[in-house]
């Protein structure tokens, strides 16, 4: 089912400047794949070759960090808003 | 050059004392310069909202955005026709320039890197942008109107 994925600037030139992708999954790991068979450019921005999220993303589902729900199994549906920001820190 | 509309500079600084001994960190917004959450242009941009977040490192040494007050942040700005532009953090013991840590993990190269520097009585502002590792400092300018 689709669902919106919300871009951050830092990643949109990747998604051809869109801030939002419409993308079909039952979980976020199909919602991703979806996202790079659409923008192959957006591949190992999110989820590393090795099929897990990347630690330099945050990924919410709604209101809620992915990290503490399911991760990359975590599901969704075509209510779902899944935003992706970059994780902000330093020393 | 960045410039900080009213109050920004006094609520950073106001922000990373009320943080002390730990770092503490925001994220500023600006007007877009250009639409549909576009890149800053040529104008500077001028920095209108501040938004103090939860260091999650709960450090003297690190900062780390909290990712929900990221969320909300972003959502804030958006509805109010804004664009997050930088963050925004204290050095307590060190200069107002940017470690290696904090080059290292710069996450966007259109953003400002504000530091405020608490080593001295007197708060010291510097921003930075940073561009795949080079750091080059900028003016940071008060605009009241």
């Amino acid at each position: 089912m689709p669902v919106e994925v919300r871009v951050p600037t830092v990643l949109r030139q990747n998604a051809a400047g869109q801030p939002t992708i419409t993308a079909n999954g039952s979980n976020l790991a199909e919602v991703f794949e979806d996202v790079v068979r659409q923008f192959p450019l957006m591949a190992g921005k999110v989820v590393t070759d090795d099929g897990t999220l990347h630690k330099f993303v945050n990924v919410y589902r709604n209101d809620e960090d992915v990290r503490y729900l399911q991760r990359l199994e975590t599901t969704v549906s075509d209510t779902d808003v899944i935003s992706i920001l970059p994780a902000v820190a330093g020393g | 050059m960045l410039r900080l509309g009213p109050d920004v500079h006094d609520r950073m600084v106001a922000h990373t004392l009320d943080g002390l001994p730990l770092e503490a960190c925001g994220l500023l917004a600006a007007v877009p310069s250009t639409p549909a959450g576009g890149r800053s242009g040529p104008e500077p941009v001028l920095v209108v909202a501040t938004y103090p977040c939860r260091n999650a490192a709960e450090s003297a040494k690190l900062y780390e955005v909290h990712p929900l007050d990221h969320l909300r942040a972003d959502r804030d700005a958006e509805d109010r026709g804004l664009e997050i532009v930088g963050v925004y953090h204290s050095h307590t013991h060190t200069d107002a320039y940017p470690s290696p840590t904090d080059v290292a993990q710069a996450p966007d190269p259109g953003w400002h890197y504000v530091i405020v520097s608490l080593r001295e009585a007197e708060p010291m502002v510097r921003s930075y942008r940073i561009v795949e590792g080079t750091v080059d400092e900028e003016p940071v300018v008060n605009d009241p109107s």
